[in-house]
């Protein structure tokens, strides 16, 4: 690949050696490295919980695969994040059934609660909100899900009872 | 022929085709997007909608993509059916939706295809009149303005940076109704190929950064058909004047030669025509001292020159200077203004170009070929566009494996999936890594030497000798390799040339091809690169001892009272010291030329020369390939064409100066056959340079008096300088800027097309003057020059598209681009001499210093010097050592882009 000179500051960073041994495993899975692009942006965000500027060109050097490629299927998929996000991500429906049975007011509820809208963090980075379409769950419209967690049926009244559990959970998890 | 039916109609159609290219070969209206003669389907934009019915009894027909479906014979369509019509306006309503409609204060405005569909698809009155998305845009270097608003996502920059020109800088981002095309982050375009975004997008977003600096619109340019002199490849194009300014330049069509494309050096590299460092009157100087002399009495200086007058050509003047000078000085004391070497790589150039063994083949050619071998050439910083081509020309594997699975040709999508990385092959052997590298099946990287005894294998090999001796198991496999695929390909093409300095080299490139000729009978494809526009017309108008040290041997020994230098700079081409002594052993010394020189800074008389788009000339390129190229605009100075200055007559008309070079000149017997003929135009008439639409004619001058001038007559050729007259239509003969009814981009460039990606209708491709061919000549007994490997480090000549050639390195927007001279060295050789990347270093033995540039595939023991402007190559030895020089410590080397930088090092 070609190489020009200053075009921008920003620098690769090294991969973690867990991170490389991961993209590694994908390797032997794909017929080319081009292949891997994706699987590779995704190892990185789990580690480190989103794709910098640094990540990606650290991506695009082990796999050999033009910066701008990779940003094109970076940016193509919008659960790849190339900003950095709270600690929970929210993926918030809003497509027909749940805006149907009443989504735009749950929206406001977490808005109410949390402070934040679409595209927008928690000023502690606990919560990113993001729209998603159908998570293909409509029967139990609306929905949301909070990292891996799916919630179902819900109303403005639920997003502080489903809030106050992420936090006592968290707390838990700090006192154990 | 298979036939179909449009609208009642019946057309003959190539049924390899697909219905929408079929079409518009038959010149009808039908938009499009998406689809590029070059590029073929894609089917993305969904502009190109038609009704298809099954047989003559289907009444109701079905839409189809017309550029994805297949002209087969019988098929019966219809564009004008009311579905089909209101299909594509409301497609293109909805792409119109995020369109910010500034075609007011847009480049694209008046020659914008989308403009032009828009109209044509009946789309008069938005309806749309919510908030629409917009984008920020890129800041990509000098060449290139960004303006993502007025995307339609259509897809063909990417298609075409990508896919077409192996760029790696650009892509396609995010999704929706918001992708976005551009870098991963601002900077620069990195493709030499840049400049064929403006007109490859269908509307604004990729516009030429240079024009808009100083910008009109299309119809208020001053235009004519012009050839490119930025290299010897002689691209046609169509400069732009307004104001007496060149304003820009865009691609001109020839099947044959550079058809839709143009390099970067080519679009942006006019800008020394406007430069204030112009020459504009004759001068007579010394000691320090100027006079400007009467352009008259200035050429009666000329014309009445005293005692042994000598001429010094050039291979960057027309034939006609060049010949004028052969005229004024005599046969015997006219001299190639190149240096030896180049002069004895030209001559032995013209040789094979007359053996009957090879061809020389054009772009197009070379193209279609199917394995190639690249001998010591750097083709993207020699002869650009041919690197494209080339890159085309690994694609004929694909096409092969689409043409076996029953995939058409033009089902891009298909053809590039089933492919994959499979390609034809491309060897290519090179003093350093090029920018071909990626597409190449082997490459090579040595000094001179090596790549000779490589060549030499594979020429034995073909030949059926023993080819292994010396060679290590490696290198024997690579030599096998390449020898099998070459003499296995169904149109095998040699490269090579003059730029890595090696005669040997292009022997061994000649052995090469007459071998693979002896195995297969045919005539083998051997593509023999030339640096400068006209360095093949100049070689047939030099006798073959004539070069230019010759020339200085003369002056020096004082045999010569008089020298006259034709637009050229001898401190380019011979050592400073043996230009020096030469000068001082002249009477006087005369400079023809457009910009001031080291040379012309030495001379008694200076005389001011036009450039390029400023006088009817004809040049040579590296085919043999004689063109002609039409004044666009005059020379308010007292500049005149060179050959003015040379000739008797003050008012030399040129079409006569071709015609006596015709007959006096053996070689050039075609190419009065340039020259069209004022009886054949319609009505006798002139072919006007401005368009119909020029406006402010009468007003240009009212500055200076309100009374409008007199248009200027064009005593030399039979394009006027006005409005009146009859423009090409549909006949091409004398074609600058092309319009079509309802087609005011150049996407009208259909139809004036036999068929598309044909021939131009009555196109005069240019007159192959070498087509003459003697018997095939022998194999060349080739021995690789020894040279002291103990001492220094070999020099390779390395080169750059901005920069290298001549006067496109005083372009504004090219300086931008130049990097300074830099040695490139490999990271051992570097390590062993203490340099770092980045770093000063003196060449010994002279004053220069260059920065050094390590690279991963530089054979160690060569350096790879580019010379920039900074560096006389001809001062250097063969080999030179190098030495830190601490006053440069590690300043980088500005937007240099090489295909093998070391990472760690920058
Ligand atoms: S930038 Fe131009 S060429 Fe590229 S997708 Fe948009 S409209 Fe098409
Ligand atoms: S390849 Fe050569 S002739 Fe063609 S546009 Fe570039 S510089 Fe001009
Ligand atoms: S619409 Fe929300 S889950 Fe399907
Ligand atoms: S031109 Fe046919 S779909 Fe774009």
């Amino acid at each position: 690949m070609s190489e020009m000179i200053a075009t921008s500051g920003v620098r690769p960073r090294q991969l973690t050696p867990e991170e490389i041994a991961e993209i590694e495993h994908e390797m032997t899975l794909y017929p080319d490295k081009k292949a891997v692009g994706l699987e590779a942006l995704k190892i990185v965000q789990k580690h480190q919980g989103w794709v910098s500027d640094e990540s990606l060109l650290a991506i695009s050097r082990y796999l050999d695969i033009p910066a701008a490629d990779l940003e094109g299927v970076a940016t193509f998929f919008n659960l790849v994040y190339r900003q950095p996000v709270g600690k929970k991500v929210i993926l918030f429906c809003r497509s027909v059934s749940c805006w149907i049975m009443g989504c735009e007011s749950v929206r406001a509820a977490i808005r109410e609660k949390l402070g934040i809208d679409y595209g927008e963090t928690t000023a502690d980075d606990e919560y990113t909100l993001i729209p998603v379409p159908c998570l293909g769950d409509c029967d139990n419209a609306p929905v949301m899900m909070v990292d891996e967690d799916l919630h179902r049926r819900l109303t403005p009244e639920k997003i502080d009872a489903i809030v106050a559990a992420y936090k006592d959970a968290n707390d838990q998890g700090k006192g154990a | 022929m298979a036939k179909i039916i449009v609208d009642g109609v019946e057309y003959e159609v190539d049924s390899d085709n697909n219905l929408l290219q079929e079409c518009l070969s038959h010149g009808l209206d039908l938009p499009y997007f998406c689809w590029h003669p070059c590029m073929g389907s894609v089917g993305a934009c969904r502009q190109c909608a038609v009704k298809q019915y099954k047989d003559a009894d289907d009444e109701k027909g079905m839409l189809v993509m017309s550029c994805m479906t297949p002209a087969t014979d019988g098929a019966i369509i219809s564009i004008k059916d009311q579905q089909a019509v209101q299909m594509r306006e409301r497609v293109i309503e909805s792409l119109m939706t995020n369109h910010p409609h500034d075609c007011p204060v847009c480049e694209e405005g008046g020659e914008c295809h989308l403009q032009d569909m828009t109209l044509m698809s009946g789309h008069n009155y938005r309806r749309y009149d919510k908030k629409k998305r917009t984008h920020r845009n890129q800041y990509l270097g000098p060449f290139i303005s960004h303006e993502m608003n007025r995307c339609i996502a259509c897809y063909r920059c990417v298609r075409y940076y990508d896919d077409y020109a192996g760029g790696t800088d650009l892509a396609a981002m995010a999704s929706h109704n918001h992708v976005y095309f551009g870098r991963h982050q601002e900077g620069t375009l990195e493709s030499e190929f840049s400049g064929n975004l403006v007109e490859v997008c269908p509307t604004g977003v990729f516009t030429d950064k240079v024009f808009s600096q100083r910008y009109s619109r299309k119809w208020d340019l001053q235009a004519a058909p012009s050839v490119c002199t930025g290299c010897a490849v002689g691209c046609n194009t169509t400069p732009g004047e307004r104001y007496g300014e060149l304003r820009r330049v865009v691609n001109r069509y020839n099947s044959e030669v550079n058809g839709y494309f143009l390099c970067d050096r080519g679009r942006f590299g006019f800008g020394y025509v406007n430069s204030a460092e112009r020459l504009k009157v004759p001068v007579r100087q010394g000691d320090g001292q100027q006079e400007e002399l009467d352009a008259n009495e200035a050429h009666q200086l000329v014309q009445r020159l005293d005692g042994k007058i000598i001429g010094i050509g050039s291979p960057r003047a027309s034939n006609e200077s060049n010949f004028a000078l052969r005229n004024l000085v005599g046969d015997d004391n006219f001299y190639a203004g190149v240096s030896a070497k180049q002069h004895a790589a030209n001559q032995l150039i013209l040789e094979l170009h007359r053996d009957a063994a090879f061809h020389v083949p054009s772009v197009r050619e070379i193209e279609s070929c199917d394995a190639v071998l690249v001998l010591g050439e750097d083709v993207t910083n020699v002869a650009p566009r041919i690197a494209l081509a080339l890159r085309q020309s690994v694609r004929n594997k694909a096409k092969e494996l689409a043409e076996s699975a029953n995939i058409p040709q033009w089902q891009d999508a298909a053809v590039r999936e089933l492919a994959q990385e499979d390609r034809s092959p491309l060897a290519i052997f090179s003093n350093y890594a090029s920018r071909l590298d990626d597409v190449a099946s082997d490459t090579v990287v040595a000094g001179n030497q090596k790549l000779v005894k490589l060549g030499s294998a594979i020429a034995a090999e073909l030949a059926g000798e023993s080819a292994s001796a010396g060679l290590d198991e490696a290198e024997r496999e690579l030599i096998g390799r390449v020898a099998q695929q070459l003499s296995s390909a169904r149109r095998p093409l040699i490269v090579a040339g003059s730029s890595a300095r090696s005669m040997e080299l292009i022997k061994v490139g000649a052995n090469i091809a007459r071998a693979l000729g002896k195995r297969s009978g045919n005539v083998i494809d051997f593509a023999l690169l030339l640096p400068e526009v006209n360095s093949l017309g100049l070689s047939l108008l030099v006798q073959k001892d004539k070069d230019l040290s010759a020339a200085l041997g003369v002056m020096e020994s004082g045999a010569a009272k008089h020298c006259i230098v034709l637009e050229n700079d001898l401190y380019r081409r011979a050592a400073t010291s043996e230009v020096d002594a030469a000068i001082a052993g002249v009477d006087s010394l005369i400079v023809i030329d457009q910009l001031a020189t080291p040379t012309s800074a030495k001379a008694d008389i200076v005389l001011p020369a036009t450039a390029f788009s400023e006088h009817e000339a004809t040049y040579v390129n590296y085919e043999g390939r004689a063109q002609l190229s039409y004044q666009v605009h005059r020379n308010h100075s007292a500049a005149r064409p060179a050959w003015r200055w040379l000739c008797e007559n003050p008012a030399q008309q040129v079409e006569e100066l071709v015609d006596r070079c015709a007959e006096s000149v053996s070689a050039f017997k075609g190419i009065a056959s340039l020259l069209p003929d004022l009886n054949s135009m319609i009505a006798g008439m002139r072919v006007p340079r401005q368009s119909h639409r020029y406006s402010g004619r009468t007003a240009m001058k009212a500055h200076v008096n309100v009374h409008e001038p007199k248009q200027a007559v064009d005593s030399d050729s039979v394009m006027s300088f006005s409005m009146e007259g009859i423009p090409a239509s549909k006949d091409a003969t004398v074609l600058g800027a092309s319009w079509a009814p309802g087609w005011n981009s150049n996407q009208s460039i259909s139809k004036f097309q036999d068929e598309i990606n044909g021939k131009l209708k009555q196109e005069h491709c240019g007159e192959l003057l070498l087509k003459d061919k003697q018997a095939s000549g022998d194999f060349f007994n080739v021995t690789a020059d020894q040279s002291d490997a103990n001492n220094g480090l070999e020099v390779l000549p390395a080169y750059q598209i901005f920069g290298s050639d001549e006067l496109s390195a005083h372009a504004p927007a090219i300086r931008e681009r130049m990097t300074d001279a830099y040695l490139s060295l490999s990271p051992q050789d570097a390590e062993q001499l203490g340099l770092k990347h980045g770093q000063g270093a003196g060449i010994a033995g002279t004053d220069y210093v260059a920065i050094v540039c390590i690279r991963e595939k530089i054979q160690p023991g060569t350096v790879a010097v580019y010379c920039g402007t900074e560096i006389n190559p001809h001062d250097l030895p063969e080999r030179i050592v190098l030495n830190a020089n601490a006053d440069i410590a590690e300043r980088g080397i500005r937007g240099l882009i090489v295909s093998d930088l070391l990472e760690e090092s920058y």
